[in-house]
Parts: structure tokens; C-alpha cells; sequence
């Protein structure tokens, strides 16, 4: 059996070769893949913007984006494609609580300039490619 | 207790039983909205409730963390704590950190970063808090008569969760690379460094209950950190499938994060063999209990139900639905949640002089939380699986699927009812313990 040096040895070893490669594939992913499936170019003002009021009113508190968040409300990084500029603004300049089938939303009664850069971030981040999901329902039936 | 300024640690449990209990709280104003039941809406919104839940969870397991260094250290190192007077001031803001943050939470003052929310100026107070807790702990070993590896990794885990909660603290205009340094936080926390720390404390607990020899217990500490960073680290690629970083983590993150149960298997074979060779019978069996248990729930909570949904074919499907808080709920109260109340359990005898050890309320809040939360994993799951198959399977839309699985959270809270019945018993004891007295000091 190993003794204890050499179990010392395996810790220490193991954990600075997988953290350089860990270092490597994130620099590459940082540097390629990110600016290339997000479409940096895309990233405007606007949808900075957006970014900031996604987080300043913590919607992932509720809702889930690139599927992180919370479990209670839609996920929302294909909202754009899935509901329209209309839908979305109405929801988040609303000045009374949105509760599609009484599940409420905090009604944020946002400014035109708001809910307009809500949708720029929606927008943008819903053509991030993500190797395919959310996934497409295969078993939902065709008419 | 061996070191009079060990006394310190009382106070650190003290106040992570105070915020496991407002968790609990928070859980339940969850659990009624979940059901339909979302009445205190207006004051309490769901977000709100999300952001104090996990961040009650995520302080309650630190304070306990820290607690059990300032237990752990003097008597690894053999010498008092270089201040407690540090110590005390160390806690006291770090309690009132944590209220301007929660209470920040019910006025919109956060950041929405999903367990990220304490906002950049309070993370800096974090940081200085925590700067100062490392200085002691640091300080303490550096004088103290001996380094053992026990007191080593716990320290090592320690300062790497600090330093990883920075890359966390760095504003991104691009989602996706402030979701990919959020799991250097989240991830490389729960899945690595703090593991270091679990290690660390469960070696203790395992030298000072079963008796077995240092050496043997350490040997095995090594391998199994090992094992944790050897998978752990790439492993982290099992979030980086779905969220705009590229293909190549599908087969890294898929291949290093299914081997990340090997680690909590090891710790709960490890665990388990002592206890069989240990010579010594420990008059505190709770401490035992609770000491075998965290390695044994943490296999099933973050092993097992991790394994079930880590590979990509599966995380398609399960990323980001109620499947998640089925797994995330087992794992932090099997690996994190138990070892601080195990190592509470060990200590609160010594360091009361009180031999409280074994008794029915103990074993009542044993048996009782883990039988709660064990049903509460099972309500999540149901109603997880049940999401995933008529949203991303057959297409139905969120907010039906919603209130097909209303009633799952019926059960959820059933359970979560016993649950907080066995934490009301553990509060219950610590608090019949009383406090710490120089009186319980032995030589
Ligand atoms: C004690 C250790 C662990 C804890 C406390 C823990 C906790 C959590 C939590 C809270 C989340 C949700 C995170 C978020 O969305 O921000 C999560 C996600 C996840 N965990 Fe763990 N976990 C642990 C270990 C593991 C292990 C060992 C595995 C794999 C074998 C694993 C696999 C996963 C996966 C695949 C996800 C992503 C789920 C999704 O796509 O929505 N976890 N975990
Ligand atoms: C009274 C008991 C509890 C109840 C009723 C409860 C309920 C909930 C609910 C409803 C959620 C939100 C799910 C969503 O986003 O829709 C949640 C999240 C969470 N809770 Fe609890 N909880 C309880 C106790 C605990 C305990 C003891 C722990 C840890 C030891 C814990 C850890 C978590 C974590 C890590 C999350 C985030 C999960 C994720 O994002 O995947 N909870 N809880
Ligand atoms: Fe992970």
C-alpha cells in the first residue's frame, strides 16, 4: 500500500497537473470559444445594459438563464424567439404583479428605455449557441 | 477542551444555529409559493426569499466552518489562539455583514447572481472579514509546537476558499463569462476546497472518536483530497456544457465530473473503516452518529444523485429544473450541513464540561432531520422528473407543468416539517449545553 509520503506525493501532484490543464482549457475557452458562440460583436450598449438590470432586480431569483437561476418561473434565453419584443415589454412595464395562472412576478413597472434594453439582452443572449439546449421536445405531438 | 481560547468556537455555532434557523424560514415561504400559496408576495417575493435561503445556508455552513477551526487548530498546534479578542471582533462583524445583506435582500439591494447576491461593496467587508479570520488561524499554526496534516489541509481549504470567492467579485458585460467565473466560486467550493475542509474535520473527529492512529488516518486524508481535486477541478466542466463555452467541456466536464463520486466514496468507506478498527469506544455516540452519517449522506446527496444527472445526454434534459434543488438539497446538508453538526456534537461536551453525550433528544434530531430531509429530496425529485418529462419531453408549457406538480410540494413540506422538527431538537440541546466555561478544561 502507499505510504503516507507517497499519498502526500498523489494530493499534491494530481492537483497542480489538473489545475495547469484546468488553466489551459479555460484560457482557450476564454479566448475562442466565448467571443465566437456568444457573438461578442453583438454585445452592444444596450444589451449591457440589460445585463445590469438583470441583475440589479436579481430575476435569477425566480427565473433560470443558460439554465442557471431559480426554479420558479421559465427559463428565459430563448424568450426573445419564443414571445416577441410586445410580450416581453408589456410583462416588465407592467405596474401590477404579471400572474399568468396566479403565480405572480414582481411587477418592476419598468420605463420604455428599460423594458427596450431588457429585450436587446434577451435578444442577444438567445442566439448564444449552447450545443443544442433547451432541448426540443421529441415526443410533443405534431398536428 | 484543552485551550481556554477554544472557548471562542461556542459562539461561532451559536450564531450558525441562529441562521440555520431563519433558513429554514425562508425555506418554507419558498415551499407555500411553490404550492400556490404565495401570500406574503408583496413583502417577501420569491426572489427575495431564494436570495436569504441559500445565503443563510451558505454563512450558517462558513460560521461553522470557522468555528471548527478555532476548535480544531489549538488542539492540532498545541497553543492558544494568538487573539480571541481578534476572534470576537472577527464574529461580530461577520454577523453584521451577513444582517445588512439580508436585510439589503427584502429592498432590492443585490446582486441577481444566483448565490453570488451579497452586492461588490459588502463583498469587499467579506474579505476583510475573512482576511482576518485566515491571519489568526495562520498566526495561530505558525506559533503553535506542531503542523499535522489534519490541521494543514483544513487550513489549506480554508485559504482557497477565500481566495477563490474573488474571481467571483470581477464584473463581466458577457453572461456567459460571468457565469463561467461564478462556478469557480460555486463550483470549485462544493466540489473541491471546501471537501478539504470536510476532510479535515472528519480526520479529527475520526482520531479523537474511534482512536485509531494519526498516521493512518492522514495517509487516507491525502488520498481522498486527492481524489477530490483529481476529478473535482476539470469537473467543472459539467457546467460549462449548456451555456455558450464550446463542445470540448461535454467530454471533459462528463468524464472528470463522473468520477467525483470516488472521492465521497472513499470518505465514506474511510469513515466506515475506522470506526470498525477504532480500539476505542467514545462515550459521545451522537457525535459518532453524526460523524459517520455526513460521510454516508454526502455519498448518496452529492455522489450518487450528482452522478445521476452529471453526464451531458442526461444534463440536457435535468440543467436547470427542479432536478438540480433535489440534488443540491441532499448534497450540502449531507456533506456540509452534517459535518458542522457533527463537529458541534463533539464539542459542546468539552467545551461546556457537560457530558451531555447520548440522549433521546439527540438521537430525536438525528433521525428526525435526516429522515425529513431524505423525504424532502424525494418530493424534489418526483416533482424534478415529472418537470422534465412534460416540459422538455413532450412540450408543455412551464406554468402547466407548474401546477401539475403542485402537489409534490405538499409532500415537501410534510417533510420539510419533520425535518425542522429534528432541527428544532438539535437547537434545543446546544442551547440545554449552555455556555463554554474555562471550568471544562482538561489536562
Ligand atoms: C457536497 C458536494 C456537492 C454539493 C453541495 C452540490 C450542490 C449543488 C448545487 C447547489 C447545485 C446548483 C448550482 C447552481 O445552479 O448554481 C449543483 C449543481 C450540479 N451538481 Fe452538485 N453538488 C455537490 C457535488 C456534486 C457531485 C459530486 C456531482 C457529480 C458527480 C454533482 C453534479 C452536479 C451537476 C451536474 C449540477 C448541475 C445541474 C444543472 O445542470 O442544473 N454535484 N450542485
Ligand atoms: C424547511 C426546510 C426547507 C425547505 C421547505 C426548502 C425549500 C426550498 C425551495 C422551495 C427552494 C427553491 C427551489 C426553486 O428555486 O424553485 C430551495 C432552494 C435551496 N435550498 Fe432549501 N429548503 C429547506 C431546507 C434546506 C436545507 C436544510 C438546505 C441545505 C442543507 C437547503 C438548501 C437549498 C439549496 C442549496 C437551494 C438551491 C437549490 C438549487 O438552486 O438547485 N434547503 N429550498
Ligand atoms: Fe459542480
Amino acid at each position: 500500500m502507499l505510504s503516507k509520503s507517497q499519498a502526500k506525493i498523489f494530493f499534491l501532484g494530481g492537483t497542480i497537473v489538473t489545475f495547469a490543464i484546468f488553466l489551459g482549457l479555460s484560457w482557450h475557452t476564454l479566448s475562442t470559444e466565448v467571443p465566437k458562440n456568444t457573438h461578442e460583436e453583438n454585445l452592444t450598449e444596450a444589451v449591457v445594459r440589460g445585463k445590469h438590470l438583470w441583475e440589479s432586480n436579481n430575476c435569477m431569483g425566480c427565473h433560470t438563464i443558460l439554465g442557471e437561476g431559480a426554479y420558479y418561473a421559465p427559463e428565459l434565453t430563448k424568450v426573445y424567439d419564443r414571445r416577441g419584443e410586445g410580450y416581453i415589454k408589456s410583462v416588465l412595464m407592467s405596474s401590477g404583479p404579471w400572474a399568468p395562472r396566479g403565480r405572480k412576478m414582481v411587477a418592476y413597472n419598468m420605463s420604455e428605455e428599460e423594458a427596450q434594453d431588457m429585450v436587446s439582452f434577451f435578444k442577444w443572449i438567445g442566439e448564444t449557441d449552447l450545443n443544442g439546449f433547451p432541448p426540443e421536445p421529441d415526443l410533443k405531438q405534431q398536428n | 477542551m484543552k485551550y481556554k481560547s477554544q472557548k471562542v468556537a461556542y459562539w461561532f455555532f451559536a450564531l450558525a444555529m441562529l441562521l440555520l434557523a431563519l433558513q429554514l424560514v425562508y425555506g418554507f415561504i419558498m415551499g407555500f409559493a411553490h404550492m400556490g400559496y404565495d401570500g406574503l408576495h408583496q413583502f417577501i417575493p420569491f426572489n427575495t426569499a431564494r436570495a436569504v435561503h441559500t445565503n443563510l445556508l451558505v454563512v450558517w455552513i462558513l460560521t461553522g466552518f470557522m468555528g471548527a477551526a478555532y476548535y480544531i487548530i489549538p488542539e492540532e498546534a498545541e497553543c492558544e489562539l494568538v487573539s480571541t479578542k481578534l476572534a470576537y471582533i472577527q464574529l461580530i462583524t461577520l454577523a453584521l455583514v451577513g444582517v445588512a445583506a439580508v436585510i439589503g435582500y427584502h429592498f432590492n439591494y443585490w446582486e441577481g447572481r444566483k448565490f453570488l447576491e451579497i452586492p461588490r461593496p459588502l463583498d469587499w467587508l467579506v474579505v476583510i472579514n475573512v482576511l482576518t479570520f485566515l491571519g489568526i488561524i495562520l498566526a495561530t499554526l505558525f506559533k503553535g509546537k506542531k503542523r499535522t496534516t489534519t490541521s494543514l489541509v483544513l487550513t489549506m481549504g480554508l485559504v482557497f476558499a477565500a481566495l477563490l470567492y474573488l474571481p467571483g467579485m470581477i464584473w463581466f458585460d458577457n453572461q456567459t463569462m460571468d457565469s463561467f467565473f461564478r462556478w469557480w466560486v460555486v463550483h470549485l467550493w462544493v466540489e473541491g476546497v471546501w471537501e478539504l475542509i470536510m476532510g479535515g474535520i472528519l480526520a479529527f473527529l475520526l482520531i479523537k472518536i474511534t482512536g485509531v492512529d494519526r498516521e493512518v488516518i492522514e495517509k487516507w486524508l491525502y488520498i481522498i483530497v486527492g481524489l477530490t481535486f483529481l476529478s473535482g477541478i476539470l469537473g467543472t466542466g459539467h457546467h460549462y456544457y449548456y451555456i455558450g463555452t464550446g463542445k470540448m467541456w461535454l467530454i471533459i466536464g462528463g468524464i472528470f465530473s463522473a468520477l467525483e463520486p470516488l472521492a465521497f466514496l472513499g470518505m465514506a468507506l474511510f469513515a466506515l473503516a475506522m470506526y470498525r478498527k477504532g480500539e476505542k469506544r467514545h462515550p459521545n455516540k451522537i457525535a459518532l452518529s453524526w460523524t459517520l452519517g455526513t460521510a454516508i449522506v454526502s455519498f448518496v446527496g452529492a455522489g450518487l444523485l450528482g452522478l445521476a444527472h452529471t453526464l451531458p445526454q442526461v444534463n440536457m434534459y435535468t440543467h436547470g429544473t427542479l432536478v438540480t434543488a433535489m440534488h443540491g438539497h441532499m448534497a450540502f446538508w449531507g456533506a456540509y450541513g452534517m459535518i458542522v453538526l457533527a463537529i458541534i456534537a463533539f464539542s459542546m461536551p468539552n467545551l461546556t464540561g457537560r457530558k451531555r453525550y447520548t440522549n433521546n433528544t439527540n438521537v430525536f434530531a438525528f433521525w428526525m432531520s435526516n429522515i425529513g430531509m431524505l423525504g424532502m429530496t424525494v418530493a424534489f425529485g418526483v416533482a424534478g422528473v415529472a418537470q422534465v418529462y412534460l416540459e422538455r419531453k413532450v412540450g408543455m408549457d412551464f406554468g402547466d407543468v407548474q401546477q401539475e406538480i403542485q402537489v409534490h410540494f405538499f409532500i415537501l413540506i410534510l417533510c420539510a416539517v419533520l425535518f425542522t422538527s429534528g432541527i428544532a431538537a438539535y437547537i434545543y440541546e446546544f442551547v440545554k449545553y449552555g455556555k463554554p466555561t474555562d471550568e471544562a478544561i482538561e489536562n
